[in-house]
């Protein structure tokens, strides 16, 4: 055990974490050549190409240090704040982290807060300057921030650049020298931290773990405590770049199990894995059911295709446990599902995955978050609101909650003044302010979580020229005076269209919907009113005047080509178009409400 | 059955509106014309000794030639290629190359049909798009021609920003009352990279306006019909007997070739385009090379391409055609598809043939996108 060291990377998107994880490989020979690919640790395609990692992984290297092998276990951890509570998880399986900061770009919100987390979890922070060879690099400030930040001494910070290999061999000596060496009880029974899954089409689902007491052999009967499901281990291990199966893991190490389960919900990232002879009684705190964020209605296109959807979305839940969905029918748009998100980030990946690996094209409505509707029939009793369409009729309605958060941004001075008018707008209060140097300032607010998700981080990347970083926490209900305002096209109202805002904010959002669909949607053959409307009063309309000609005069030899690849263009575009009573709409208008301010 | 194309490309000025390939600088006529005598030669065998019916000299301005210019590219198709005894021989013409002595001279030669580029009897819109003749020129022209060409087609453009309903009313009469057989009319289209695409950007002259385009379109059509011309395709009208066979070739989908820059040709299966410069055009064709780009058109390319430009036409779409040459798929398809646009009144059945009613002419841009068999 005391050649064993279990870390993790914090680090802002973009701050260099896959490349120095890759580096790290490479140095310790984990890798071989054929095996080396840029980022070798998101395997997804989607995750490469956002350049972000969705899932978190683990890989083992071992390292010879002083005549002596360690065995090092990379915790690799998501970097988006949709995956917050993953993150936590990997924290908890670890007793050291490597704080990766960017050395032109200084410490942002996001690592601000894994990092606190990580020192909750009493982890050994290494904190590693990268890309300390870029022209831009402001070495000795952004060291000093470090040192403001963590209170450690300016020789603790590795400076380095996992892009050329400067300072490689320094933080794996620094791991071996400064992280602890696991403690734990081999004589106990089994306490195994539950830290990712991930599903492999083959083999079922893959959980990853590490052993906080006793230790876990091939063949045994297993129970994972909150699910209180039991499996035989069918095969465990260790995780290099392939699986390398073994007949135990012991205290202190990280491994993965197969057991054939096929439904990635069976296994709850936080859980605990016992034996079931000689059983834990205590399960590792800090377990917690993911619950989604956001939802959405998720439609087929083509109205035919709703069992195909379903089937994919089946699918698509075998391996993303945290994706939720329930069948809902809308007038508008027939049937589909009501799904749940962890976040935006989120739901966009899943809108994606639907249509690259299963070819569904659908349609996605405006997002919203989960309200609590009391009606005065009974106040007390709590109505789930995922839908703005299940919100009670204003004269039974007693009040809404809605969900809050704790906004955390971190920004330059000089746009402090920007970043509050915005958060101010966005129903923000204001509840700290500190600067962090002379010209790094984090600010607080408490906010509605519904106003993050209208293009809040598009505004705030504006407003800020892009030196904003955010990151948020629930913070729980809080009342507040929303209204419904709906839309109507060619005067039936399209339920999908709907959104709850606040009411201060309503006439101001009712109009610019109705700008903006009148934009997006295509002129038809005849005249289109759009309204908005809150319960029966027009707050806004609009009109899309006819189209009574579309044909271009001249169409010869030289025109036919040209032409024909012109109005396959256009089928194409209507292919992906839904058709509301008699009126066509783009998909791309469903979302309309997110992009008022474009 | 096969027509032959030649393209121009040498202009005076350049028009505002125009988006065609030509150059303004006469300087290089010589080589461009031997180039299009070779091109005839070397492509000699492509259409597999397909007879000609028609040749059309298109621009540019074709009638910057001079007569024996035009002879000796006729000549080198007749030695050439296997042409019928009467081809259909037009030339397209500005009026400011139409002296009566030239008019003369062409009535003498092979050449059988003029296409005439009016555009507007009225001073202000040929000046607004800048073409090389006057109002004056444009009526004198008429009377001449008339008295030495029974086939002739005039141009004009409607929707021009400025061009009231009674001066377009004007315009019309004036065309009829010359007593020509055929006229091609077209909305003023801005299309992008042109003068005029850059005067409507900077407000020097206004957009142009759908409505007024689409009532003066109406107007025309209405008026042609009442003194017997046929609205064969959108934008051409002719009487019995004097429709263009050149162009009708392009909406039936037949085989044509085209020689010159830019020219675009078609075998049935794939379709060439030679490159738009003149400079490049001559050095490969000296050089022995063709400077064409082809594309082969799958079996929904080329029906796409049926239902487009059929639909513009009065032969309209023929199920039965789409069955045999297609498929039965795609008759079905297409049945389906156009089901919507009978039930609004913008197509017709009859005879197991769809055709735009009136009101469905405007749009069937639209229409045909619909009708459409495309991949997502």
């Amino acid at each position: 055990m005391k050649h064993i060291r279990n870390f993790c990377i914090i680090a802002h998107i973009d701050h260099g974490k896959s490349t120095l994880a890759d580096r790290l490989l490479d140095f310790t020979g984990s890798v071989t050549e054929r095996e080396k690919q840029d980022q070798l640790l998101d395997s997804m395609d989607l995750e490469r190409e956002r350049g972000i990692t969705i899932k978190s992984h683990a890989i083992q290297m071992e390292y010879n240090f002083k005549g002596e092998t360690y065995v090092l276990n990379l915790i690799d951890t998501p970097g988006h704040v949709d995956f917050s509570y993953e993150v936590s998880r990997s924290i908890a399986a670890c007793e050291g982290a490597l704080l990766v900061v960017d050395a032109a770009q200084s410490i942002q919100a996001q690592t601000i807060s894994n990092l606190y987390l990580a020192l909750e979890n009493d982890l050994e922070i290494i904190p590693v300057l990268n890309k300390v060879d870029l022209p831009s690099a402001n070495p000795e400030e952004v060291t000093d921030d470090i040192v403001d930040l963590l209170g450690c001494a300016p020789e603790d910070v590795i400076p380095a650049s996992a892009k050329t290999g400067i300072g490689i061999e320094e933080i794996l000596e620094a791991i071996i020298n400064r992280v602890p060496a696991p403690e734990g009880n081999p004589e106990e029974p089994l306490q195994a931290l539950v830290f990712d899954s991930v599903y492999n089409p083959f083999r079922g689902v893959e959980t990853y773990f590490r052993v906080l007491n006793g230790e876990i052999k091939k063949g045994q009967k297993i129970k994972f405590m909150a699910t209180g499901k039991s499996y035989f281990a069918d095969e465990i291990g260790t995780l290099k770049l392939v699986q390398h199966p073994k007949q135990k893991i012991s205290t202190g190490d990280v491994g993965y199990l197969i057991t054939g389960i096929k439904d990635a919900r069976e296994v709850k990232v936080g859980d605990t894995i016992t034996l079931t002879d000689n059983p834990s009684t205590r399960p590792i705190a800090g377990f917690e059911d993911v619950k989604p964020m956001v939802f959405a209605g998720i439609y087929p296109v083509d109205t035919e295709d709703f069992e195909e959807l379903r089937s994919s979305m089946e699918k698509l839940q075998l391996n993303d446990a945290s994706l939720v969905f329930a069948p809902e029918s809308s007038a508008a748009l027939g049937f589909g599902f009501r799904c749940g998100f962890l976040g935006m980030l989120h739901m966009e990946i899943i809108q994606e995955r639907l249509e690259r690996e299963f070819n569904m094209t659908v349609i996605t409505t405006v997002p919203n978050v989960s309200y609590h509707a009391f009606t005065t029939k009974n106040t007390q009793e709590i109505l789930i609101v995922n839908n703005p369409s299940d919100l009670p009729d204003p004269s039974t309605l007693d009040r809404v909650e809605e969900p809050y958060i704790k906004a955390t941004i971190i920004t330059k001075s000089d746009f402090v003044g920007n970043v509050m008018s915005l958060c101010i707008d966005k129903r923000g209060q204001i509840t700290n302010q500190t600067y962090l140097t002379p010209e790094r300032v984090e600010l607080s607010f408490d906010m509605p979580l519904a106003e993050i998700v209208f293009d809040f981080y598009d505004r705030l990347k504006t407003v800020s020229k892009g030196y904003a970083s955010f990151d948020y926490a629930p913070i729980g209900m809080r009342v507040s005076k929303l209204v419904r305002v709906d839309i109507l096209l060619n005067s039936q109202p399209v339920d999908a269209l709907s959104a709850l805002v606040h009411f201060d904010n309503a006439h101001t959002i009712g109009k610019k919907m109705c700008e903006k669909l009148k934009e997006l949607i295509p002129r038809q053959q005849f005249d289109i009113p759009i309204q908005a409307a809150i319960g029966s009063k027009i707050i806004s309309r609009e009109t899309i005047k006819a189209l009574r000609k579309d044909v271009t005069a001249k169409c010869y030899g030289g025109d036919i080509s040209r032409k024909r690849k012109l109005l396959e263009k256009q089928k194409k575009g209507k292919k992906r178009m839904r058709q509301v009573g008699n009126v066509e709409i783009p998909q791309q208008a469903f979302m309309a409400v997110l992009k008022l301010n474009d | 059955m096969s027509g032959i194309y030649i393209h121009i490309p040498f202009c005076k000025q350049a028009c505002h509106y125009c988006d065609f390939h030509f150059s303004t600088s006469l300087k290089k006529k010589e080589p461009v014309l031997k180039a299009l005598k070779k091109e005839l030669i070397l492509r000699k065998d492509e259409l597999g000794g397909a007879t000609i019916e028609t040749i059309y000299f298109g621009g540019g301005t074709p009638s910057l030639l001079t007569t024996d210019e035009i002879l000796d590219l006729v000549g080198t198709v007749q030695v050439n290629y296997t042409v019928i005894e009467d081809p259909e021989i037009t030339l397209e013409a500005n009026p400011d190359d139409l002296s009566l002595e030239r008019i003369k001279t062409l009535a003498g030669s092979p050449v059988n049909r003029l296409s005439i580029g009016v555009q507007s009897f009225f001073e202000k819109d040929l000046k607004l798009m800048n073409r090389a003749h006057n109002a004056q020129e444009a009526k004198q022209v008429l009377d001449w021609a008339t008295q030495y060409f029974k086939n002739i087609s005039i141009d004009l453009i409607y929707g021009i920003p400025g061009l009231t309903d009674q001066e377009w009313q004007e315009n019309i009469r004036i065309a009829l009352a010359s007593g020509v057989p055929h006229i091609s009319s077209y909305a003023l289209t801005v299309e992008p990279k042109t003068a005029l695409a850059n005067f409507v950007a900077k407000g020097i002259v206004p957009e142009v306006d759908d409505e007024q385009a689409q009532r003066q379109f109406l107007q025309l059509v209405q008026e042609l019909e009442s003194k017997d011309f046929i609205n064969y395709e959108i934008s051409n009208f002719g009487k019995a007997g004097y429709f263009s066979k050149n162009n009708t070739a392009y909406w039936l989908g037949k085989s044509y070739l085209g020689i010159g820059p830019s020219a675009h040709s078609f075998n049935g299966t794939h379709r060439g385009w030679n490159v738009r410069n003149n400079q490049t055009y001559v050095k490969a064709i000296e050089a022995n090379e063709l400077p064409i780009e082809i594309e082969e058109l799958s079996v929904k390319d080329r029906y796409n391409e049926y239902i487009m430009t059929g639909l513009r036409t009065v032969w309209g779409i023929s199920l039965e055609r789409i069955a045999n040459e297609f498929g039965h798929n795609y008759a079905k398809y297409a049945k389906m598809q156009a089901q919507k646009y009978v039930a609004e009144h913008l197509l017709f059945l009859e005879d197991n043939i769809f055709r735009a009613t009136r009101k469905g002419k405007f749009l069937v841009d639209g229409i045909a996108s619909d009708l459409f068999m495309v991949k997502l």
